[in-house]
């Protein structure tokens, strides 16, 4: 007697019901819509397909390291905005990343008006919204800032104003692009003599001081660089004319609002991550590492930050990845990020299903490396238990 | 008999946690090889007595001597003092995140300046010692409470010490393998260490010790060699704590 | 070794430490002259409080004007706050929209939902009546912002803005979310490979994509599956996408109460014959959820905090509003005055909801069950 794969009465036959049953459901309401689409998308007489992509875009981008003109096709448009996303989330990570490193250290230090100072950063900036945080900065660095005729002096040929901030840059030269080569080596230098002392200290037990050789290696190598090819020193320095400042590299305050903006809401958040991280290694551990006789430095080197970092790792790329996910928020602020640009296309040619499947495939792809890379690092650092 | 100085000296030691008095004029001298057990209920300081002895607490009041290096504010002291005594936790405190082997010959590593092998060599040699040899590769999450119990023996072993704290090293364990731990510190007390050893185990304390000090709200209300102690105490508070502890 | 005599009997009472180490002084010394750099971190702030205070008190509050008064603004020359244009606006910025006169409704339907909200705070009111208690509020709240019945004006969705907006979006968005979001996470777990892919692919979708990506979708896309001639105002299409994006958020949480409870909970509840849906409606749900009401109270706070986001697809929540309000060109200069205002506003509101959630996380752990809480 075969009972039928279906049958209501065995647990395995209920289950596949239950099954075929949600299938057909989520069918049936993917078919409905889909319908609905096609109609809607033929009497508003909106295009389908991705085949725009190929079209000249027909608007201008504000800024943004991929050269791009009206002309070109919304691929590059989208590209454009791609990279001028990364350009604001990777800035604003490394940004968040050291402020929020440095606040939430300082939660925990024995000065109480630091521990204050600190704590009252984190609670204010937690619990105000971003976009908020946000158009506030914009609106400071475009209206409480000086015009371009007067700017702001940081430094010299440092120009701060309502256009953003000008900073002098080298002309590019092949002592730049030595210098530029070497610096990997020199990297690779410092790295090696760090290995070196390594191995002296577990060879003969004495620790070898290496820091000043190894920073006279890594900064030594671009210099030496430089010089052979010839030393440049021509800058291209920014001058105030009489409408504005005129050369040098500069940063729209867009770019600089966003990143503010970014870099100090996440970096609260941050630093919460970086004191459980700390306060999660139980006290024991530090006082069976003092009771050794080991040094406050080593005790925090071999025994804290190692137990700590396994517990700051996870929660902080999920910050990181919070981080590139607000980046889309510049649309308000009319930095020509992915959203931004993507939204003024579907304005153009109103296809909206095809552009925003192309932004959360975008968003979707980042999101899945990140992940992977987690997974990774995860499994490797994982504490070894029964 | 040669008057030797002793190994440790704590005289007019007061010490307060807030308001809290915890520790109350005490002086007490220990002599090299002597085994000392230290009893009371919970709350009598006996714990805090011995974390002021390698100054994971600061005392605020009296002089702590260890091996003629007195205990202060400065750092330098409170190092010498650590390598030289080695302190066993209720809780283990293993490091996780390193092997067994690794453990225990961090300390040789970085405070005795040790080369990565010898360090090595001797960790094994100590892990051998508490008979968990076989153990040397695995992480302390792999191991039971009894085995990562004489691993940390072995880890403050491997420093070398002249006096060996224990502050109830048997009290977090399962009951049986609370004779695993007790049996190597059996061996180290016949092997002639210096112990100052905080515990209810009271069998241990009538084996071993050389004396046995009752300690009740802070002071040191009784100490005698473990004969004395267990069949005449003189002090009514110890009367009753040996009719709570000892079994009928 | 000869036997040492017992001590002397201790005197009663206890000692003080030694002046040196306790009182005002010691602390003074812990908490800000203990070591080098931190005496030069208290010198610095010190005098950076002792220069900055005086201006800061003189801006905002001695030297500030506080009546609309725009010429008195204009005068101060930035030297001073002019609170006077959060006097004059300031219905604009918390009514969006709303007609003028009828302002009041949003008023009265806001104070009611806090004042549920308030009552719904504490543990001791979780019981039947308060579904009542919102089930009456909730219509109400609709009822007063929209009209139409009862001899009130109808004022269309369109027209709603301001805190009211912000607060009914947050709701909606909460309380929509958490069915759906349980829904996903017994899916997510199920032993079915069809539904646990089905919740998976949702959840990680759409945690994977910013909130504006779906506000987008809920603007543009839509509008365009609905059956031809179905409208849906924006109102309910951006709650409805808010929803959809705090149920995958909502799942997770849902998921991680589910994951805590023990395995013999599961295992009790079979042995006495319960099936599925039962054990997850007697035995399951219950526990989880009681464990995750922090998270909830934090996905409440992150909501009502997101929903700034709707100004993007112009929406005039709080936010929103006070843009527009700044839109006015004769006021435009005195943006930093609306941003602490309204930012003042979100602090308060959210602040207070972090506060709450640590109370209620202290309270509710007095009634778990914690793993090895049973040993003495």
């Amino acid at each position: 007697m075969s009972r039928s794969l279906l049958s209501w009465s065995t647990r395995s036959g209920r289950a596949r019901l239950y099954q075929v049953a949600l299938a057909a459901a989520l069918l049936l309401a993917a078919a409905f819509l889909w319908s609905n689409l096609r109609g809607n998308l033929a009497s508003r007489q909106i295009r389908s397909g991705f085949g725009f992509l190929r079209e000249p875009a027909g608007f201008a981008i504000g800024e943004g390291p991929v050269p791009y003109s009206p002309s070109d096709s919304y691929l590059m448009a989208l590209a454009a905005g791609v990279a001028n996303t990364l350009r604001a989330a990777v800035v604003g990570i490394v940004l968040a990343t050291v402020l929020g490193t440095l606040v939430g250290i300082g939660r925990l230090s024995r000065n109480v008006l630091v521990r204050g100072a600190c704590a009252a950063y984190v609670e204010v900036l937690r619990n105000i919204p971003l976009l908020l945080q946000l158009l506030a900065w914009y609106l400071v660095a475009t209206e409480l800032l000086p015009e371009a005729t007067s700017p702001l002096q940081l430094a010299p040929h440092v120009y701060l104003s309502k256009e953003g901030l000008q900073f002098p840059v080298p002309v590019w030269a092949r002592g730049w692009a030595f210098a530029l080569a070497a610096f990997p080596l020199g990297l690779l230098g410092a790295w090696a003599l760090f290995r070196w002392a390594r191995s002296r200290r577990e060879h003969t037990g004495h620790t070898p001081q290496v820091l000043w050789p190894a920073l006279l290696v890594a900064i030594g190598l671009p210099v030496l660089g430089w010089l052979s090819g010839g030393a440049p020193r021509e800058l291209d320095l920014p001058e105030i004319t009489t409408f504005n400042v005129a050369g040098g590299l500069g940063m729209t305050p867009e770019f600089l609002s966003l990143v503010l903006g970014l870099a100090t809401f996440t970096a609260a958040y941050i630093a919460e991550i970086v004191r459980s991280g700390i306060l999660a290694v139980p006290h024991g551990q530090t006082e069976a590492a003092a009771a050794l006789g080991l040094s406050t430095r080593r005790v925090l080197r071999l025994v804290v930050l190692p137990q700590a970092l396994r517990v700051i790792v996870p929660p902080l790329t999920s910050q990181f990845l919070n981080l590139t996910k607000n980046s889309s928020l510049a649309v308000a602020i009319g930095y020509p990020d992915l959203v931004s640009i993507t939204n003024t296309a579907i304005n153009q040619n109103g296809q909206a299903l095809e552009c925003i499947l192309l932004i959360m495939s975008v968003y979707l792809t980042i999101n899945l490396l990140t992940a992977l890379g987690m997974n990774w690092y995860n499994r490797r650092v994982a504490l070894v238990e029964r | 008999m040669i008057a030797t100085q002793p190994i440790i000296q704590l005289a007019g030691v007061n010490k307060w946690f807030g308001k809290f008095h915890v520790l109350k004029d005490v002086d007490l001298e220990i002599a090299r090889g002597e085994r000392i057990v230290v009893c009371g209920p919970s709350g009598s300081g006996k714990s805090t007595l011995i974390r002021c002895i390698n100054r994971l607490e600061e005392h605020q009041e009296g002089r702590i001597v260890v091996d003629g290096i007195e205990l202060t504010e400065e750092l330098r002291a409170t190092e010498r003092i650590r390598s030289e005594v080695g302190m066993v936790f209720q809780q283990f405190n293993l490091f996780p995140h390193l092997t067994v082997l690794e453990n225990v010959a961090l300390g040789p590593q970085y405070v005795l300046s040790e080369p990565r092998k010898q360090a090595e060599a001797r960790a094994q040699q100590q892990l051998e010692r508490v008979r968990i040899g076989d153990q040397a590769a695995k992480y302390p999450g792999q191991l039971s409470g009894g085995q990562q119990q004489r691993v940390a023996i072995a880890r403050a072993l491997c420093m070398r010490p002249k006096v060996m704290l224990f502050d109830e090293p048997t009290s977090a364990l399962d009951p049986e393998m609370v004779k695993e731990v007790l049996d190597v510190m059996l061996e180290l007390a016949t092997e002639g260490m210096t112990m100052v050893v905080v515990t209810h185990e009271m069998g241990f304390a009538r084996s071993v010790a050389d004396r046995v000090i009752f300690m009740d709200d802070g002071r040191i209300v009784e100490q005698n060699p473990p004969a004395e102690f267990f069949a005449n105490p003189r002090h009514e508070r110890l009367r009753d704590f040996l009719a709570k502890v000892l079994p009928r | 070794m000869p036997a040492m005599a017992a001590q002397a009997a201790p005197s009663s009472g206890a000692r003080l430490p030694p002046a040196r180490k306790r009182g005002a002084w010691a602390w003074l010394r812990a908490n800000l002259f203990a070591t080098v750099p931190s005496t030069i971190a208290t010198v610095v702030f010190v005098a950076a409080i002792v220069r900055a205070l005086p201006r800061v008190v003189r801006w905002a509050f001695t030297g500030a004007v506080y009546s609309a008064d725009y010429e008195a603004c204009r005068a101060l020359e930035y030297h001073a706050a002019c609170w006077g244009f959060v006097t004059e606006k300031y219905r604009l910025i918390l009514f969006g929209r709303y007609p003028y006169q009828e302002q009041w409704r949003p008023l009265v339907a806001t104070v009611l939902v806090l004042a549920a909200l308030g009552v719904s705070a504490h543990p001791r009111a979780w019981r039947r009546w308060l579904v009542v208690v919102w089930a009456v509020v909730l219509p109400a709240f609709l009822v007063l912002m929209g009209g139409g019945i009862l001899g009130l004006t109808r004022v269309e969705t369109g027209l709603w803005g301001g805190l009211p907006l912000t607060v009914l979006l947050t709701l909606i968005g909460v309380s929509a979310s958490i069915p759906l979001g349980i829904v996903l996470a017994l899916g997510r777990r199920s032993h079915l490979p069809f539904a646990r892919g089905a919740s998976t692919l949702y959840i990680e979708l759409v945690r994977g994509v910013p909130l504006i990506t779906v506000l987008f979708v809920a603007s543009f896309v839509f509008p365009l599956v609905m059956p031809r001639g179905f409208r849906i105002d924006v109102l309910t299409r951006i709650a409805a996408g808010i929803t959809l994006f705090q149920a995958a958020y909502m799942a997770e949480v849902v998921r991680g109460g589910l994951q805590a409870l023990p395995r013999g909970q599961y295992e009790a509840a079979a042995s006495i014959g319960l099936g599925w849906w039962q054990t997850q409606r007697r035995v399951i749900l219950p526990q989880a959820l009681v464990l995750v009401i922090p998270s909830f109270v934090n996905s409440l706070l992150s909501t009502f905090m997101d929903t700034s986001l709707v100004t993007v697809v112009s929406m005039y929540d709080l936010t929103g509003a006070l843009r527009l309000s700044l839109g006015d060109p004769q006021w435009r200069n005195f943006f930093l005055e609306g941003y602490l205002f309204v930012g003042a506003v979100y602090f308060v509101f959210c602040f207070g909801m972090s506060r709450y959630s640590a109370w209620l996380e202290r309270r509710l752990g007095r009634w778990t069950l914690r793993p090895g809480a049973a040993r003495a």
